[in-house]
């Protein structure tokens, strides 16, 4: 009998080709954002509203993880992006290997923004690195305020956090101040929109703030 | 969920490190797994039992070293354990802290038996 020591990171792999696409990212001036959330939290819908309000002010690529079919690429290809969908069949998460095949498909010369949006799913995608600028979390107010508390992790992780489902507030049991503190608890330098796919409040805020990221003043 | 996965990639690893000899099996595999490293320990040990079945780590024992979540207050110099649910200092209420441990997903050590002990 006997012991070796070994001392590895298990997500290693994960995380060297995570660092590889960063650097790819990084040549090419362009700003990945990896969005994460439950399913059903509007994501694909938010992102419709942010292409809508990008037109023709970013040039922007974007990447769609689902475990089945491709109908959130057929959403957004309406929008006349650029658009790769990446079919996990029964994977709970995206991983930095799938991105970077995904990523062949793009002309990179011409993309500065690149949005990520990772497989419903608040515990999984929180581990996995896909070599983004940063992660996006959605919250919808139909989820109740107590999702950060339940899912810490994944709102530590993330940079901006968007409260999404706003006009629905009325109806929901759902109290907004409570959503941020616990939120802001766990992560105190969340930068925070509040937003409306249905209304389209709160989306020309976002999209400022993105494309002011993408193509910061020189 | 992602247990398989990160099975997967455990079992990888500690095959990368066994000696080449015929007869060698691995006894146990420690794991340093942080409490805010999003895995199900149950779900682990239930995944690597089950993807390590036919190979030389049949049998093996997942030792799992739990690393609690601590911290170090940027505004009055204490590290100590936090809670998940809430990053500020357990001294001093302050909110700005670097993480200390944690996170941590690290394959520590295997124990092999080799030879006549392998099964």
């Amino acid at each position: 009998m006997s012991v070796i020591t070994i001392e590895r990171k298990v997500l290693e792999k994960n995380d060297e080709l995570a660092g590889q696409n960063r650097a790819l990212f990084a040549r090419h001036g362009i700003f990945a954002i990896n969005v994460v959330s439950s399913p059903g939290a509007g994501k694909t819908s938010l992102l419709e509203r942010t292409l809508e309000h990008l037109a023709g002010r970013v040039p922007v690529a974007v990447i769609e993880g689902d475990v089945q079919t491709d109908i959130d690429a057929q959403r957004v290809a309406k929008y006349n992006v650029p658009a790769v969908q990446i079919v996990t069949a029964g994977g709970c998460h995206l991983e930095a290997n799938l991105v970077r095949d995904a990523l062949k498909n793009f002309d990179l010369s011409q993309v500065r923004l690149l949005i990520i949006e990772n497989v419903g799913n608040l515990v999984c995608p929180s581990n996995y690195d896909l070599g983004e600028a940063m992660k996006v979390v959605v919250a919808s107010t139909t989820e109740g305020d107590d999702k950060p508390l339940k899912y810490p992790s994944m709102f530590r992780n993330s940079s901006v956090l968007i409260i999404n489902k706003i006009d629905l507030l009325p109806y929901v049991n759902c109290n907004i101040a409570a959503l941020r503190a616990n939120a802001l608890g766990i992560n105190p330098s969340l930068k925070v929109f509040e937003t409306s796919c249905t209304s389209g409040a709160g989306i020309p805020e976002w999209t400022d703030w993105l494309i002011s990221r993408a193509l910061p003043p020189r | 969920m992602h247990e398989l996965s990160i099975a997967q990639n455990i079992v990888d690893i500690v095959l990368e490190h066994l000696p080449k000899e015929e007869h060698v099996s691995v006894r146990s595999v420690g794991l340093r797994l942080g409490a805010m490293a999003g895995v199900v320990p149950d779900s682990l040990e239930f995944c690597f039992g089950a993807i390590t079945q036919g190979t030389k780590l049949q049998g093996a024992v997942l030792v799992i070293d739990h690393v609690p979540l601590t911290a170090h207050c940027n505004s009055c110099g204490t590290d100590g354990a936090i809670e998940p649910t809430l990053f500020a200092c357990p001294a001093c209420g302050g909110t700005s802290l670097a993480v200390l441990s944690g996170r941590e997903m690290h394959v520590s050590d295997i124990e092999i038996a080799e030879g006549e002990e392998a099964r």
